[in-house]
């Protein structure tokens, strides 16, 4: 404080948006709670969000050509600041995370006013908010300690958020239980290992971790901080073996709640992931090839056939869906562990078309549930022709989860492919594509039961309002737009790509 | 149960008033000697605990609403976050506490220090005697064979 | 000859040592407890093993409290011959805590919700339930998928 102070320059809005992009929903959530009005809190969510989802947009348009933007919180620089550090990667994955908000919130309104009783709307928004907050900060902070916290500032809002389903099914609170515990321990094992971390190089900003680490090379205690940080990240993401919250936790909570969770929570996780795996600790660290090789590829191989499996035979149509999710963060892992550009740009594209494709899913399932009390196969029969829109749409996400031409999730597959043989990887090439073969047989499941099975006599449904068909047909209009359009997403990935496999480089300042 | 424990319910008259100032000097001597928001509102939250475990709930709620909890709770947040929107205007980054005296800036950090800090005790006040009223709340029914 | 056993190095490391020992103290109730309030509570033992490590790191040796003396007119005496204490993971370790009560009481809610939804805390009796619920949906909704419910 009193070294030499340089000349405070005046920093105007887009020097200001890291911040703001965080900041904007953090605000948001006690001012919908201290205001307390219901109309009032659906406005005020909706507005954070959208200019969240803007300022998101405007933060890709300036890093798209690969540069990174630096922000100090309270003016103290990195190494002993905190830093909010934006480069394609996170941008893309901002956009993404404040886009599906904005889209959910128009159709959580109805959804919400069926599903969660009046008096804990105003709650339910400011919820909304904190989760909005904490996935956001997870993505744009520079500092690993920052990661933390804001992965918990979102973790107990989504308890809170899947409990609400409680209402309906008083599963929801076990199945909000189960995840509590599982991810109290996965964001403690991340503590740990930045502990470790901490211990072996004396810092937490994620840029100087990687300069200290290469610089210091690996020892003992980085390892281990390496293990404890992908083990607790791995809990997060749901990968393979460590998924077991999420199937119940998708299926008992709020159907906006689980819209937005599916498309946005894992995918902040998988960034972190991403993070360090490839900036923190450079993708040269042989432990981490083994770890990848060993680990990561054995793990999501068996999540794209096993969790395939298991949705093949569901009766819930939410529940199958949850399944689906875990098989698809497999693909996604996979394209990190090809350790190659496209599999990394594989990886990121399908993070991002399958957000969108399984919002676009379960939104519709929400819809439907709205008019049949359950999403049981056998209480949706038919329905697909009474609510022709919502089944359009579902369809639209259906064929994008398989990953049929023309469609988004074709992009990412596709590429997921390439890079297999780039890498020479015949089988595990083949195995993406007999993977696709159950996602077939489990979307068809999904079809049959909405347009090939007549629906019940008395059945009354027909499409629901605007405010909750507008949203779904934007998601399944861009399911169908970034199967065609590949520019914003794949060119995005690609210099994240980059960005990530430049390594411990590429967070130099 | 008010009959009752005489000893107890004047101690209690007693304490809550120093506690209350002991979470204000806590707050507030922050700056100088160890304590700040967290230790100053849980020791504020406190305060009420011990007044609502004595009294009864429904004394409690009387004397610090439950509404009245919430908001704190919501406007403590909005102090810290507002501290950092009026420091992003001044033209500052946010919770740049320079901001609030360019001239000075150790004076500016003093103050902007304690807004956020005030925040803190506000929000944790608020959340701690919540999460009370909350469990209080909600008695459990205690079947006979339960105990 | 190396000592099969350094002393020093063991009663050095103590603070480490109770760390591995009450992480996995915690982390076993967690998994081997079927009282959801138990679960809870080795929950907690686990994230105070991890308190205890990040307040070990802080420490140096020799060090003192961190707090720079202050002459009368209010400025800050730095005599670099002192040694302090790292401050840091003090001051981390104060906001994993603050997650950790709000983790607990969280968990604690909803064992509340759980008990006013199953009348029972205990995981096997609530598996139980559950069990019995999901073959209530597949005998409602086609068991003949082969598929839980």
């Amino acid at each position: 404080m009193s070294a030499v102070e340089t000349q405070h320059v005046a920093r105007d809005l887009m020097d200001q948006l890291p911040v703001l992009q965080v900041a904007i929903p953090l605000i948001a959530a006690p001012l919908i709670v201290f205001i307390g009005n219901r109309k009032l809190a659906w406005a005020i969510a909706f507005a954070a969000s959208a200019a969240a989802f803007v300022i998101a947009c405007t933060l890709l348009w300036q890093v798209i050509d690969g540069s990174v933007i630096s922000y100090h919180i309270g003016g103290w620089a990195p190494p002993l600041g905190i830093e909010y550090r934006i480069d394609a990667l996170s941008a893309m994955i901002l956009m993404l995370i404040s886009g599906i908000g904005t889209i959910v919130l128009p159709y959580a309104y109805a959804s919400v006013a069926a599903e969660i009783p009046k008096k804990q709307h105003t709650l339910f928004y400011a919820l909304f908010m904190l989760c909005l907050t904490g996935l956001l900060g997870m993505v744009a902070t520079g500092d690993a300690f920052n990661i933390f916290v804001f992965l918990e500032i979102s973790s107990l809002s989504t308890y809170v958020l899947v409990a609400m389903g409680a209402h309906k099914d008083p599963r929801a609170l076990t199945a909000a239980y189960d995840y509590l515990i599982m991810g109290t321990i996965g964001a403690t094992f991340f503590v740990i290992g930045l502990g470790m971390l901490y211990m072996a190089t004396g810092t937490l900003n994620l840029a100087d971790l990687a300069e200290r680490i290469a610089d210091q090379g690996i020892n003992r205690t980085v390892r281990a901080g390496f293990a404890f940080v992908v083990v607790g990240m791995g809990l997060k993401v749901a990968m393979y073996p460590l998924h077991h919250w999420l199937p119940n936790a998708y299926t008992f909570a709020p159907s906006a709640v689980t819209t937005f969770l599916a498309a946005t929570a894992t995918k902040a996780a998988i960034y972190v992931m991403l993070r360090f795996l490839f900036s923190v600790f450079s993708p040269g660290f042989h432990f981490e090839d083994w770890t990848l090789y060993l680990i990561f590829i054995p793990f999501s191989l068996l999540a794209m056939f096993a969790a395939s499996f298991v949705a093949v035979f569901q009766t819930n149509l939410k529940r199958m869906l949850a399944f689906s999710s875990i098989a698809q963060i497999g693909y996604m892992l996979l394209g990190i562990a090809m350790l190659n550009a496209t599999g990394l740009s594989a990886a990121v594209v399908h993070m991002v078309n399958h957000g969108i494709s399984k919002a676009a899913l379960f939104m519709g399932v929400g819809a439907m549930v709205m008019y049949s009390g359950s999403a049981f196969f056998d209480d949706l029969k038919g329905l697909g022709r009474k609510m022709p829109i919502t089944g359009a749409v579902m369809v639209a996400g259906g064929l994008s989860l398989i990953g049929v031409p023309g469609t988004a999730g074709f992009i990412s597959k596709w590429m997921l492919v390439q890079a297999a043989f780039e890498n020479g990887w015949w089988i595990i090439a083949i195995a993406i594509m007999l993977s696709s073969l159950l996602a077939v047989i489990y979307v068809w499941r999904m079809f049959e039961v909405l347009y090939l099975t007549a629906p019940s006599d008395d059945c009354t449904a027909t499409d629901p309002p605007l405010p909750m068909l507008v949203p779904m047909l934007i998601l399944a209009g861009a399911c169908i737009w970034f199967g065609f359009d590949t520019e914003l997403t794949l060119g995005s990935a690609r210099v994240a790509a980059e960005g990530l496999l430049a390594g411990s480089a590429g967070m130099m300042h | 149960m008010m009959h009752h424990h005489l000893i107890l319910r004047v101690v209690t008259k007693m304490l809550v008033g120093t506690i209350i100032l002991f979470a204000f000097y806590v707050q507030f001597h922050g700056d100088f000697s160890p304590g700040g928001g967290f230790q100053a509102g849980v020791i504020m939250a406190v305060a009420f605990i011990l007044y609502g475990i004595v009294f009864g709930l429904n004394k409690a709620e009387e004397v610090f609403p439950p509404w009245l909890v919430h908001k704190l709770a919501a406007f403590g947040v909005l102090v810290y976050a507002g501290t950092g929107v009026v420091s992003l205007l001044l033209g500052y980054n946010f919770l740049d506490y320079n901001a609030f005296n360019p001239g000075h800036p150790s004076h500016g950090q003093h103050w902007g220090i304690f807004a956020v800090e005030l925040g803190v005790g506000i929000t944790v006040t608020g959340v701690m005697v919540a999460i009370y009223y909350a469990f209080a709340g909600r008695p459990p029914p205690i079947n006979d064979e339960d105990w | 000859m190396e000592r099969l056993l350094d002393w020093t190095f063991v009663v050095g490391h103590m603070n480490y040592w109770l760390f591995i020992v009450l992480m996995m103290t915690g982390l076993f109730i967690v998994v081997a407890r079927g009282n959801l309030v138990k679960k809870i509570i080795g929950l907690n033992i686990f994230q105070a093993a991890v308190f205890m490590l990040y307040i070990s790191i802080g420490k140096v040796t020799g060090g003192t409290a961190p707090i720079y003396p202050v002459d009368m007119q209010g400025h800050m005496q730095v005599d670099p011959s002192i040694i302090y204490s790292n401050p840091l993971p003090h001051v981390l370790i104060l906001t994993a805590i603050v997650v950790g009560i709000a983790t607990t009481s969280l968990a604690l809610a909803l064992t509340i919700r759980i008990r006013e939804a199953y009348d029972t805390i205990e995981e096997d009796d609530i598996l139980k339930i559950e069990r019995h619920m999901a073959a209530e949906d597949n005998k409602e909704h086609g068991a003949a998928m082969g598929g839980r419910a």
